[in-house]
């Protein structure tokens, strides 16, 4: 369970994002609870992936600031930088190439704890290697094997281990499961929650796959191009989506049951370019309700419930 | 590891034998005959038959062949038909000279071409990457004989800094050997280092672009742990094929070096000897370039299994 205590372990403000003249990212903000798991879900393009690297400071922000456990990310040297990394981790989408293919496995999950020096010597940390690779479901004698000895899902699972090794207490997954095929996803998807619920890591799950995030996350935002446009705790924004974006979303994901009926919503068009948007709410366009004001200004996200916010002007919708 | 080995250096005997077949017949059917330069412009034929006979060129080419091997197999490369100096002897003062000059070259291409592709991948698009990508184009275009031209003239004939020709062996005088050796090897090395630096600059902006480059930044490593345990290492395979393949090249380079410089070395044997239609020497020399080449080829690829790990022998 989340820390209660309403503390921010995480806390996002007015953060941006430009590359040239494309803005990525606008003004995203949201906090995180320890032991929280946000859900981060969006189109291909929307910005989640940027979002997930300017909060670990792997691309550097615009504007706007990222404090990490009290700490302003922003603020520090590279050097402190790399010491605060061996508490914020990230899993990639992609395990085939994140994984640096003339490295034995053993070796890249050791480096963390040989950077930040954590385990002194030789053998405690190739113990502690042996230990990680168990806890992810492969066998320690796997160590000694380059990346291409192993499958998809193989090698998620080695860059889970390499993610967990330092003991982080903050986990970026961005995609971590979009690249597997559908049967080792749920293995993959079962082993994080595992490891989310017995290290207590806050995490932030990025996924274009809507039931992944549902089954996952504690809360959720919905991104659309470069802001939020809904959040709130996940049953709830699945429930009732407050959002038409967020409806449309929901509307799209396959249902295994062929007798029920339900609204279907098919937008019109496709994503605006993040070069030129419309004035406005950026979704207006596409949006079946969309008014003459909808126009005029950036609609601002705000709170319908003290939990749940979105960012439309229009509250009559349901 | 030892039989792998094995297996490719018993694998290079057809190709050596092939080579050098190829090599000594080709030489025989040049146009020209050994006896002119023997026996003068005057001699009669008579005297020219007679001579060709009791030094074996009227027999046919894979007898000439076979007799060849077998002296070799004992030892006895031949003499020069110009000076009867034992070509054994030849070799054994001019290989040293080239491959001083090609270590040298090599030497270069490794210390200025892989640093200078690293601070050009790094400053990608800044001056210093302007400049290398000036300097690889223009040194890879610069003709050897061009090269050295220009060396001598600046160096040794304006500046005066360093002799302009001639040669001390290295274990008399290492350092007036070094001073003469300078400006040779910088001739043959100039399109090797524009090559490698080029090949490195290459090689370590595509793998500076890898997703395993953001892991490892994500992991906290340094910088320099970044740029040599993840990117320099992954990047210098690449870098380390081209510079074998280059050996061939290499030699010719010298073969023309050695000509304007005047270094007593294999490649100005050849030409000497292609010169004069003393053909013993240019045999054994360009087999022994054949053979270093081979072997250079091997050496090569045996140093994946160094560089790439992932490689097991």
């Amino acid at each position: 369970m989340p820390d209660s205590s309403g503390t921010a372990f995480l806390a996002v403000d007015a953060l941006r994002k430009s590359f040239g003249p494309v803005r990525a990212v606008e003004n995203v903000a949201f906090t995180l609870r320890r032991g929280e798991v946000m859900g981060l879900v969006g189109e291909s393009g929307s910005g989640k992936t940027t979002v997930g690297r300017l909060v670990l400071r792997l691309v550097e922000p615009t504007s706007g600031r990222v404090v990490f456990d009290g700490t302003d990310l922003g603020a520090l040297s590279g050097r402190q930088m790399r010491r605060v990394r061996k508490r914020m981790q990230i899993v990639f989408q992609d395990p085939f190439s994140s994984l640096n293919p003339y490295q034995r496995v053993g070796e890249a999950i050791e480096e963390p704890l040989i950077v930040h020096g954590l385990r002194g010597e030789r053998a405690q940390r190739q113990e502690r290697v042996r230990e990680l690779l168990s806890l992810v479901g492969l066998r320690p004698a796997h160590a000694g094997r380059y990346p291409h000895e192993f499958s998809g899902g193989q090698r998620q699972r080695i860059a889970i281990a390499r993610a967990l090794a330092s003991e982080p207490d903050f986990i970026v997954a961005d995609e971590a499961v979009s690249a597997l095929d559908v049967s080792i996803q749920a293995q993959i998807i079962n082993l994080l929650r595992e490891l989310q619920q017995s290290f207590q890591l806050t995490m932030l799950f990025i996924s274009h796959d809507l039931g992944v995030v549902r089954y996952l996350a504690d809360r959720t935002m919905v991104l659309y191009l470069g802001r939020i446009v809904e959040m709130g705790p996940t049953e709830e924004l699945f429930a009732a989506p407050r959002h038409p974006y967020t409806r449309a979303l929901l509307s799209a994901i396959p249902d295994p049951d062929p007798d029920r009926r339900r609204e279907r919503i098919i937008l019109k068009g496709d994503v605006p370019s993040p070069i030129d948007p419309p004035s406005g709410c950026a979704f207006r366009e596409r949006c079946p309700f969309a008014l003459a004001a909808c126009a005029v200004e950036v609609p601002a996200l705000r709170a319908v419930t003290p939990t749940h916010s979105k960012a439309c002007i229009r509250d009559d919708l349901h | 590891m030892i039989r792998h080995v094995a297996r490719r250096v018993v694998y290079l005997l057809p190709i050596a034998v092939m080579t050098s077949f190829l090599v000594f017949s080709m030489l025989l059917l040049l146009p020209g005959d050994p006896t002119f330069a023997l026996l003068g412009e005057t001699a009669t034929l008579q005297e020219r038959a007679a001579l060709r006979t009791k030094l074996g060129f009227d027999q046919a080419i894979p007898v000439q062949y076979a007799r060849w091997v077998g002296h070799m197999a004992t030892g006895d490369f031949g003499r020069s038909l110009r000076t009867q100096e034992p070509v054994a002897d030849m070799l054994a003062a001019r290989v040293p000279v080239t491959l001083e000059l090609t270590v040298l070259a090599v030497l270069l291409a490794v210390v200025i071409g892989v640093p200078g592709g690293i601070i050009a991948s790094l400053k990608r698009n800044g001056w210093a990457d302007l400049f290398v990508s000036f300097f690889a184009m223009g040194g890879m275009a610069l003709p050897y004989f061009w090269a050295g031209i220009l060396l001598i003239r600046l160096f040794a004939l304006k500046l005066d800094w360093l002799p302009p020709s001639g040669f001390v062996p290295l274990a008399q005088d290492p350092v007036a050997n070094l001073k003469l050796m300078i400006l040779p090897s910088v001739t043959v090395g100039i399109s090797l280092v524009a090559l490698v630096m080029r090949q490195t600059r290459t090689s370590m902006l595509e793998v500076l672009s890898q997703d395993y480059i953001r892991t490892a930044r994500a992991k906290g490593v340094s910088r320099t742990r970044l740029l040599v345990r993840h990117a320099l290492q992954n990047a210098l395979i690449p870098v380390v094929t081209v510079i074998g393949l280059q050996m061939g090249t290499l030699v010719s380079g010298a073969v023309v070096t050695e000509t304007i410089f005047s270094l007593p070395g294999l490649g100005r044997m050849v030409v000497e000897g292609i010169f004069t239609r003393d053909l013993a020497p240019v045999q054994a020399a360009i087999l022994v370039i054949v053979i270093g080449v081979i072997l250079v080829n091997l050496l090569t690829d045996l140093s994946y299994a160094a560089l790439d790990r992932r490689i097991k022998l």
